[in-house]
């Protein structure tokens, strides 16, 4: 297979393996582009992207931009706290505005869920999805388990827990559907308060104590704590989480086999991650970070392709 | 479809020493040269032409694959896009004397694109092109070859295939396949 299955990519759920697949191919041949003395490629220099940033970002605006200059695309950045959202604009108005001007594709950040797949059905463009709400994060699952594949070999039948913060997190839900689907097994772990009622409905298995997951894992994805998504206190504070739910060097040491420690960023150094830990060896969180570009390059590309060009008027 | 070998293992081999002495005729000990296969089937091609001068007594050639699907020019014109290979290569080209190495050359197209994709590397001084087989009279862009194996008159819907044993076809061969008749 050569082309993708999908014209949009709102959500991990909507993808078969073999778009998983297809991605992670074409994303190890971007990662070669990007480590060229010259990084970049004109395949996507007739189109315009637009990144829609609803809500606040840094390493994934930063990574989309530079994913669609390294392929040649025009690149438009908007976000929410300049716009006429506060104006009380709908969504679809804003976007509708910014298509007429010739738009391509649209990459949206946005704090509701949902909000991508709504889009969808409204406009008539290319929608990728960079986080809607506590929903989906679909690139940054892709490039975790481009990670971890890179750095172990396959995913097929590995073992990786997701420690933290799973009810206010969208990187939980979206690697977790991702892993599954190239065949690893999932472990969330966290405080009681901080897990969804109903998550072993998704197979995935659940812990409350930490030393046992990472036992039992070959990767540990460590989650912030979102304190901006927090409404109330879900647990006394955090030293307490620190102490149950943090990873250190002792606790690594300590542990029979060596585990790859990830990090969707930006880290809490002391909370979830001592320093030590996230500067060690068994670390992979920058390369996640450079992966990251990669596979949005791959994405977009293999995207823009399904969009054949038309010379009419 | 109705199918002529042009050439078998005899002949290739022939041929392929011909070019590696074409090569050493104008690269002398290659120290400048980098010889660059161009992906999926241009390497191959290499492959072979890299054992010859080795048997020749010209070792540790400088070389690399080229994969230009990120350059060609009708990306978003075919129905699906074409699968990208590796591109692997580990020298600076600034100034060097580059020869790109592929089994067929058709319409012109892939070797614009390579032209293009080789940039990211640094600016060579020279760029050669090297091919098994030129389908002449069926280019679509001001593309010549310096070293030629064979030339063949095809129509455009005809197939020139180049098949090699180490690749699991039964032997070395290259076929013209003829288009189907109406």
């Amino acid at each position: 297979m050569s082309e993708l299955s999908v014209n949009h990519l709102l959500g991990i759920k909507y993808l078969q393996s073999e778009d998983i697949e297809l991605i992670f191919q074409t994303a190890q041949q971007f990662k070669e582009v990007i480590n060229r003395p010259i990084k970049k490629v004109p395949s996507l220099r007739d189109i315009t992207v637009a990144n829609l940033f609803f809500e606040n970002s840094t390493r994934t605006r930063l990574s989309f931009e530079l994913a669609e200059k390294r392929l040649s695309a025009d690149v438009v950045n908007f976000s929410a706290s300049s716009s006429s959202v506060s104006k009380g604009e709908t969504l679809i108005d804003t976007v509708n505005n910014i298509l007429s001007m010739k738009v391509d594709m649209v990459v949206m950040r946005h704090p509701k869920p949902g909000a991508a797949y709504f889009l969808s059905q409204h406009v008539d463009s290319i929608i990728i999805n960079a986080g809607d709400g506590a929903h989906e994060h679909p690139t940054q699952a892709l490039l975790d388990s481009f990670s971890i594949q890179e750095k172990l070999g396959s995913l097929a039948g590995k073992k990786v827990v997701i420690v933290g913060d799973i009810l206010h997190s969208r990187v939980a839900l979206s690697n977790i559907l991702c892993l599954q689907k190239m065949g690893a097994e999932v472990e969330v772990c966290g405080p009681s308060t901080l897990i969804p009622k109903h998550i072993s409905s998704l197979g995935v298995r659940v812990s409350h104590d930490l030393r046992k997951s990472l036992e039992w894992c070959d990767v540990a994805n460590m989650l912030r704590v979102q304190h901006e998504r927090q409404d109330l206190k879900y647990f006394p504070s955090i030293r307490e989480y620190s102490q149950l739910f943090g990873i250190n060097k002792e606790l690594l040491n300590d542990l029979k086999e060596k585990i790859v420690i990830m990090h969707p960023g930006p880290i809490n150094r002391g909370v979830e991650i001592s320093t030590d830990v996230a500067d060690s060896d068994q670390s992979i969180i920058l390369n996640q970070v450079e992966n990251g570009v990669a596979i949005r390059m791959a994405v977009l590309y293999l995207l823009a392709a399904k969009k054949e060009i038309s010379f009419s008027a | 479809m109705d199918k002529k070998k042009l050439l078998d293992a005899r002949n290739i081999d022939i041929t392929l020493n011909r070019l590696a002495r074409q090569l050493i005729e104008n690269h002398d000990d290659f120290k400048d040269t980098v010889l660059i296969g161009l992906q999926s089937r241009g390497i191959h091609v290499m492959d072979k032409l890299l054992h010859i001068l080795k048997s020749c007594g010209i070792e540790n050639v400088a070389s690399g694959t080229l994969d230009i699907t990120f350059f060609r020019d009708d990306f978003r014109r075919r129905t699906s896009p074409l699968q990208p290979s590796m591109t692997k290569i580990n020298v600076l080209l600034e100034g060097k004397k580059v020869v790109f190495i592929d089994d067929v050359l058709f319409t012109g197209r892939s070797v614009r694109s390579a032209m293009d994709a080789i940039q990211s590397f640094g600016r060579p001084a020279e760029i050669e092109l090297l091919v098994l087989i030129d389908r002449r009279f069926s280019r679509e862009l001001p593309i010549q070859p310096d070293y030629v194996g064979q030339q063949v008159d095809s129509l455009a819907g005809d197939r020139v295939s180049v098949e090699w044993k180490d690749q699991n076809a039964s032997e070395n061969a290259v076929y013209l396949e003829f288009a189907e008749n109406e």
